[in-house]
């Protein structure tokens, strides 16, 4: 086994909160979100400040919704896309929960999930709070260019979510059970040489690739096994080499049942080229849609990867290409194991 | 009046769409493509192509960045000839002041007066 | 990967050229006709609309040919600063690319937006460093090539 821990107490996940800005909420999964915010800068004066208020709404409706205070979660594991996490650090600062910073770029709500399952599976913490945030007005100006500057984006090129995802993982049984988790595989930094920061679909995928082929191999399982397996923001040019990939490698996924968080998230009206990105973009989709159809027994077992683009602008000025990386979860529906376990 | 806005229109167009067939067709970012155009613009007014072409199109060799290039190169030039070899380094800025001083000057009372705004 | 000679070995060289194959196969293309007939339109309307400044600065505001190439600049900079500052500018950069790059407007805006975005930074560190993100090397190299041009004229003027 390489990167794959089986989770032997199945630690559940036992609530989900996710809050969106305008234009997902205007999006196809619209309708899932706990909260969607019209107004892009929360209230606040900078894109930074939003950006860290939606961090902290997404945890702080997490908890509440599952009847707990902030006192009462033993850990946060979360981060965003901006230097340093400040998003993740200053909404830590306001939650006084234990916290820590994760850096796995769009990633990021797998990697937290992984951990913090661990933590929890480990008996190490009894409640793990588990969560990320990407925004788009604060990713363009880190990564891009100012929001009024006229630049033509490419037709590989993904839009960035603006909204934060919450998890909430415990081993108390008195909160109400969504999902159990099973496994986690830990991602490989793996990269196939491209180096276009306006097609991150196209270096993150061969990450996926890996993470997906050694989850198959350690687990003795195949796609069939998986009633949906959901990438992060690989976008449709992610999803295309992904599905190639895996066939190349003789897991070919089943088109029906292989989701993309990117493709999901915006309706291509919306004029968003690939997609949509981020750590918001897996962390919305994920605490809304996906658990609503885990709670109602639509989905038994999924798997959950999302991957992350490990460039900066530093790194990618000096030429660098772009390291890619794909954590993944299996998240089983609690009435499967009811029945099997 | 109307030919001359002609002109202007078609030679314009047509070095703007060089630069788009430069961004569809290769790598390059805007910066470097305007970077390539300014210095390409005073290159080729050094070797006095260009200047036929700002006769002929006006606005429409003067507009593009290429023109800001050729506006260096001849303002270097006319120093040069005025007040000797210090004008190489008065001549380029005098003759393009107008057009740097506008953009700074209104890039910071624009930004006085806006707020950046979500797409 | 720190030795600076090392070449990949030949299998992961393969395996690099074959991905990169995949990726340009399953990548869409912009649509070049479509986009270079909005670069030309744009580009030319904005060209000719400096035109359009300058002859009316020379036949109505009794302006020289210097005064009216400056004129023409000045109202074409601080249109765009308009439309940047309105939010209207990027979405004609994103419908013409060069069209609308290309000519000085692109420069007010590569001036005007960053200015307008990082004003939260503050009025020194923030709009007044930022404003030439972009534009900066522009002047830089346009300005150092033009400085040398100028030194050769002295010495041998052609």
């Amino acid at each position: 086994m390489q990167g794959t821990i089986e989770l032997r107490h199945r630690p559940r996940l036992c609530m989900g909160a996710a809050i969106a800005g305008k234009k997902e909420g205007e999006g196809p999964l619209g309708k899932g979100y706990d909260q969607i915010i019209e107004d892009d800068l929360f209230g606040e004066e900078s894109w930074e400040k939003a950006e860290c208020r939606f961090f902290y709404t997404a945890a702080d409706t997490c908890i509440r919704k599952a009847g707990l205070t902030h006192q009462q979660v033993d850990v946060m594991l979360g981060g965003d896309l901006l230097n340093q996490i400040t998003s993740a650090s200053m909404a830590a600062r306001e939650l006084k929960i234990p916290f820590l910073g994760l850096y796995g770029a769009c990633s990021t709500m797998a990697e937290s999930l992984c951990i913090g399952a661990m933590l929890v599976d480990a008996g190490h913490v009894r409640t793990a709070l588990c969560a990320a945030s990407s925004h788009f007005c604060s990713a363009e100006r880190q990564y891009r260019f100012p929001l009024e500057y006229g630049n033509q984006r490419t037709p590989t090129a993904q839009w960035t979510v603006t909204g934060s995802g919450a998890s909430l993982l415990s081993s108390d049984e008195r909160l109400p059970t969504i999902a159990r988790c099973t496994h986690v595989t830990i991602g490989r930094v793996t990269d196939l040489g491209i180096a276009d920061a306006n097609n991150m679909g196209a270096a993150m995928a061969p990450a996926a690739a890996d993470t997906l082929t050694r989850h198959f191999a350690d687990t003795c399982r195949s796609p069939a096994d998986y009633d949906l397996i959901i990438t992060g923001d690989l976008g449709r040019v992610g999803h295309d080499i992904l599905m190639e990939l895996m066939k190349e490698r003789g897991h070919p996924l089943i088109f029906e049942r292989y989701m993309d968080c990117g493709l999901q998230v915006f309706s291509p009206e919306q004029d968003v080229h690939a997609g949509g990105s981020g750590c918001g973009c897996s962390a919305i989709v994920l605490n809304s849609h996906i658990l609503a159809r885990l709670k109602a027994g639509e989905l038994q077992r999924v798997l959950f990867m999302a991957t992350g683009a490990l460039l900066s602008t530093t790194t990618c000025q000096q030429g660098e290409t772009i390291p890619g990386i794909a954590h993944a979860i299996v998240l089983e529906g609690d009435a499967s194991c009811s029945g099997t376990c | 009046m109307l030919w001359n806005l002609l002109k202007a229109f078609v030679v314009g167009g047509a070095i703007c769409t060089l630069g788009e067939v430069l961004v569809l067709k290769t790598k390059l970012t805007p910066a470097r493509i305007l970077v390539g155009y300014i210095v390409a613009g005073v290159l080729l007014s050094a070797v006095g192509l260009y200047a036929p072409l700002a006769e002929f199109a006006g606005a429409g060799a003067t507009v593009p960045l290429t023109g800001f290039g050729h506006a260096l190169t001849n303002g270097v030039k006319k120093a040069v000839q005025e007040i000797g070899f210090m004008g190489a380094f008065t001549g380029g800025l005098t003759a393009t002041a107008a057009g740097i001083a506008a953009a700074v000057f209104f890039g910071a009372l624009a930004a006085l007066l806006f707020k950046p705004k979500a797409k | 990967m720190f030795d600076k000679n090392a070449k990949p070995s030949p299998q992961r060289q393969r395996q690099l050229d074959r991905y990169k194959q995949l990726v340009e196969r399953l990548s869409p293309n912009s649509d070049m006709g479509k986009g270079l007939f909005r670069a030309y339109w744009v580009g030319g309307a904005i060209c000719a609309f400096g035109q359009f400044l300058q002859e009316a600065g020379k036949m109505w505001l009794g302006m020289n040919n210097t005064a009216a190439s400056t004129f023409c600049s000045t109202v074409l900079v601080l249109l765009t600063a308009l439309l940047t500052g309105i939010g209207v500018w990027d979405k004609i950069g994103q419908y013409a690319g060069a069209g609308a790059f290309v000519p000085i407007t692109g420069f007010a805006n590569a001036m005007v937006s960053p200015a307008i975005e990082f004003r939260r930074e503050g009025l020194v560190l923030g709009l007044g460093a930022k404003l030439f993100t972009i534009a900066g090397p522009v002047l830089v190299w346009g300005i150092s090539t033009s400085v040398v041009v100028g030194i050769i004229y002295a010495i041998w003027p052609w």
